[in-house]
């Protein structure tokens, strides 16, 4: 046998060395630590070489927008050929670097309002998408073979030795610093103010390169706020299916909610229908999920116990600080989120309850939108089987043995998708082929771009009925479920009738009456608040709804 | 804390009046079956209400008897065509035959409807007359706004031309709509998507401090019921001597208050001292203020 | 815009017709307004719908035929006035009206 020839090597240290050399470079610009706002885009310029892997912390809630804007000013001579690793591609900002030749390369999660701009520069050869992860995967990814060599974070606040303190959104930061600063990868922190003494340490100074002071706060969106308002009565019915058939028959405890209104009405119909049949205490009890306002009537009435959170949600800080009981809140009184325990402990929870635009006659389900490229987040691995699970609770062990009849005994997560037959214009929910295939065609992608497959996916609930889809024991049995769930749409028409009685009987499909749901109940009287300002009240006066919420 | 349950802006112009009106007591005039609906909205192809977007008809308040209307907000935003104008402009005109103790107007309404503009600008001079004539004739108007719409252009001249402006926080009266402020003076003069501003400058509590409206109530339809029967028969003066003490009252305002830059400022002028908790307070705890307020300046 | 008119059988037993009356919804978008008068139809049912959405004819029929014949209706006029509403909605709303039909307006 052969050796095969071993390149040369400079030592074991390079990544060590090289790292040394670009922090001389940058500490030229700095006081310290401490990098003036101006100075920004003169220490990218130095730290930053060309072809280095870059993330520019982008999450649901905050943005290192300032630092983002500095990268788009660099000299494309100084640098260029970056592969960009992050997970939000949201700001302006992160397309422009590829426009002007920064950046090549992008691996990333999410494109939400730059979808549309970024499949144009997909088109015209400006990016090369590596892949289109889900969060947990490309911060895994982080850890393997896609470790940034540079990373631009956003944190609330920091001090002169580079310790920073984040505030309730910490989201993505600790597994990118982590990845970074332990793989000789520069770290450059943008911070809203710089302070002598921070409330909380949420990344200690050693492991920061850098500290630039924004001349304006991070961006901050509030996208998980929902005015009770916009809720359906349609919506309130299908809450009142979801949580008769699905949380009262399984004794779902712990879960994920999906961000919508349809998951907003379950949340808001927890302390009045689920309250009268005597669910409390037995349902819903710990959550994964962003501090959505319409959590704030379940938790005041005593459903919900406990709640781990990926990030925060703005006009809700004083609320989630005053219920430590119910969050996890840091030694100086605010909460501390992070997206990847939140996501694992969403994994490993009973149940997944989310929508989508699209089902198929399989159960899978898309957000894909033709001529856009929207990616992924987080409800993949939210609403996945979760195969590595052990441990039994009643939930679990109850869809276990409606999915498993025969041979080895399991569990099985309950993974729900909560759809109107309709969508807003009267296209359907249910498609023969989801349009996920064509956009696979448009952008040379490797796979239909699927958020929750179908054979993740246990029960589909629509304002006709539910669909169990462990009852069904071939893929035909399956297509008559939905299609039995599918109400009005061509889907729906097309169904077998016999067939339909027959999953009715076994349960397989399930139609208010079924279940012991009164449809002429379905009203937002049921709503334990119908408006923010009902949300207001229920917290006591805490919640500081955004401006653009209140109508007093 | 729970909210209250039988919203005011939640329900809809039908059952706002079942829920204001003695039980049994309702009479509806043209109502839907009479099928009198927009002439002019076929033809632009939208589609049409068979009530026009107002239910007006008599009932009993406490045994006594009134005139009533109201918007359906969810309808055309409550807009005035010219049959929902009509039916308002012939309710107030009935009220000089069969002088009923009061004539009760639920109003949730941006004015004019922009598809049959001129029809809807005809139908709001003669409601304008209407209510004058019915003033003129000592009975009672009662205006009353808490929809989503608010109460705007030339329904807001209406409201501000009854004997009583019942409303609650939620509500809002203004001639131009904040979106229309924002197109005509631009986004830095006033942001229409700033919620809170837009009613700290229009919303029911702002109004009722520079006494544009009388009474608050809470958003709760027997609140609003229990304002209004406190106020049927409550028939104001409308001569030259209350439009001169009006003109004087505007231009005494006018004076304290045109340089203050928002509503905070102008309350704190009127000796509110924390105007920065206004917004937030509950109904009955700013009608306590308000009340201090008023006792103070007597 | 488009108008649709259905007509129904009905049932041959139905109540002769009492002249009630029920409206429920409102006509906006997503929402439609649903108004059902008894009217002596020879026992018929006649269904009248003006919608903001045109070619949607089968899905306006398979509704109402479900809705006859979950109620097993006759003699009774309906009129929709329809700003787009879903069949759920729609369904919903008809369910509403009759359940409305012979009580005093609330």
């Amino acid at each position: 046998m052969d050796a095969s020839p071993r390149p040369p090597r400079t030592g074991w240290n390079s990544l060590a060395r090289n790292y040394d050399a670009r922090m001389l470079r940058g500490g030229a610009l700095a006081d310290g630590k401490v990098v003036a706002p101006d100075r920004a885009t003169e220490l990218l310029e130095a730290v930053i070489e060309p072809h280095d892997r870059i993330c520019i912390e982008g999450n649901n809630q905050k943005h290192a927008d300032f630092l983002a804007k500095a990268l788009a000013t660099v000299s494309p001579d100084r640098v260029h050929d970056l592969h960009v690793v992050q997970s939000n591609i949201a700001l302006a900002p992160h397309l422009d670097i590829f426009e002007a030749g920064i950046a090549r390369r992008l691996d990333f999660c999410y494109a939400g309002p730059q979808g549309l701009r970024l499949a144009q520069l997909v088109a015209d050869g400006k990016v090369q998408v590596g892949a289109i992860h889900t969060y947990l995967e490309l911060y895994s990814r982080y850890f393997t073979d896609l470790t940034p060599r540079v990373s631009l974070i956003a944190a609330e606040a920091a001090d002169r030795d580079g310790n920073l303190y984040t505030g309730p959104n910490t989201e993505d930061t600790p597994a990118i610093v982590e990845a970074t600063a332990f793989k000789s990868g520069i770290l450059i922190a943008q911070v809203n103010r710089i302070v002598d003494k921070l409330p909380r340490v949420d990344v200690p100074g050693d492991w920061v390169s850098f500290v630039v002071e924004a001349p304006t706060p991070h961006y901050i969106e509030p996208i998980f706020t929902r005015d009770p308002a916009a809720i359906t009565e349609i919506q309130v019915l299908m809450a009142m299916m979801v949580v008769r058939g699905i949380y009262e028959k399984y004794g779902v405890t712990r879960l994920n909610h999906g961000i919508g209104f349809d998951t907003a009405a379950v949340e808001l119909i927890l302390p009045t229908y689920a309250e009268e049949l005597g669910l409390r205490g037995k349902i819903c009890r710990y959550m994964s999920v962003n501090p959505c306002p319409t959590l704030i009537p379940a938790i005041e009435s005593g459903f919900v116990e406990a709640i781990h959170c990926a990030g925060s949600e703005l006009g809700m800080e004083r609320y989630v600080a005053e219920r430590s009981d119910v969050f996890f809140i840091g030694r100086d009184g605010s909460m501390r989120s992070n997206r990847i325990f939140c996501q694992l402990a969403g994994h490993y929870a009973d149940l997944f309850i989310g929508s989508t635009l699209q089902i198929d006659l399989e159960g899978n389900s898309s957000t894909a939108t033709l001529a856009r490229i929207t990616g992924f987040g987080g409800a993949p691995n939210f609403g996945s089987e979760s195969r590595g699970r052990r441990h039994g609770s009643p939930a679990w062990l109850q869809a276990g043995r409606e999915a498993h009849r025969a041979g080895m005994p399991r569990g099985r997560k309950l993974v729900v998708q909560m759809v109107e037959t309709f969508r807003e214009g009267l296209s359907s929910t249910f498609v023969e082929k989801l349009d996920a295939w064509e956009l696979m065609d448009t952008f040379d992608m490797p796979l239909p771009p699927v958020m929750v497959y179908g054979d993740d996916l246990t029960h589909i609930v629509t304002e006709e009925g539910i669909a169990n889809l462990l009852l069904c024991d071939t893929l035909a049995e399956r297509a008559q479920a939905i299609r039995g769930v599918a109400g009005y749409t061509a889907v729906g028409r097309a169904r077998d009738r016999h067939m339909v009685e027959t999953l009715r009987e076994r349960g397989a499909i399930l139609y208010p009456e079924d279940i012991g749901v009164d449809k002429r109940l379905a009203n937002r009287d049921l709503l334990a608040a119908r408006s923010i300002k009902d949300l207001v009240r229920w917290s006591d006066g805490l919640y500081a709804p955004p401006a653009r919420f209140r109508n007093w | 804390m729970i909210p209250p349950r039988h919203s005011y802006l939640e329900a809809s112009a039908r059952a706002r009046l079942a829920g204001i009106l003695d039980a049994g007591t309702f009479r509806e005039f043209c109502g839907p079956r009479a099928r009198q609906t927009s002439p002019h909205l076929p033809a632009l192809g939208m589609p049409v209400a068979f009530d026009d977007g107002i239910v007006v008809g008599e009932g009993r308040i406490d045994g006594r008897p009134v005139l009533i209307a109201a918007q359906e907000g969810g309808f055309m935003g409550g807009a005035i065509g010219e049959v929902h104008g009509a039916k308002l402009a012939g309710l107030i005109e009935r009220a000089l035959d069969i002088r009923p103790d009061a004539v009760v107007l639920l109003l949730d309404s941006g004015g004019v409807r922009l598809h049959e503009a001129n029809a809807g600008l005809i139908a709001m001079g003669e409601i304008q007359r209407a209510v004058f004539d019915a003033r003129a004739a000592g009975i009672a108007l009662v205006a009353v706004i808490g929809g989503r719409n608010g109460c705007y252009g030339g329904t807001s001249i209406v409201a501000r031309s009854c004997d009583v402006i019942i409303a609650s926080e939620e509500g809002r009266l203004s001639i131009s709509g904040p979106e229309v402020i924002e197109a005509v003076e631009g986004i830095e003069e006033f942001d229409a998507r700033d919620r809170a501003l837009v009613w700290r400058t229009m919303g029911a509590k702002h109004r009722r401090l520079i006494g544009e409206i009388d009474i608050l109530v809470r958003d709760d339809i027997d609140a609003f019921r229990d304002a209004i029967a406190g106020h049927i028969g409550d028939s104001r003066p409308m001569d030259l001597d209350a439009l001169e003490a009006e003109h004087a009252r505007l231009v005494d305002r006018l004076s304290r208050f045109r340089d203050a830059a928002d509503g905070r400022d102008v309350w704190a002028r009127l000796g509110v001292n924390d105007p920065d908790r206004v917004s937030d307070i509950e109904a009955d705890e700013f009608n306590a203020l308000v009340d201090a307020l008023e006792g103070a300046r007597r | 815009m488009e108008r649709l008119e259905f007509r129904f059988a009905g049932r041959a037993d139905a109540p002769a017709a009492s002249d009630g009356e029920a409206l429920v919804g409102v006509v906006g978008s997503g929402n439609l307004e649903v108004m059902i008068e008894q009217v002596d139809l020879g026992g018929e049912c006649l269904v009248t719908v003006d919608t903001s959405i045109n070619g949607f004819v089968e899905t306006w029929e398979s509704v109402l035929r479900d809705f006859m014949e979950r109620h097993r209706l006759g003699n009774v006029r309906v009129s929709i006035n329809d700003g787009g509403a879903t069949p759920a909605v729609v369904a919903l709303r008809l369910d509403q009206a009759l359940a409305n039909l012979g009580k005093p307006p609330r």
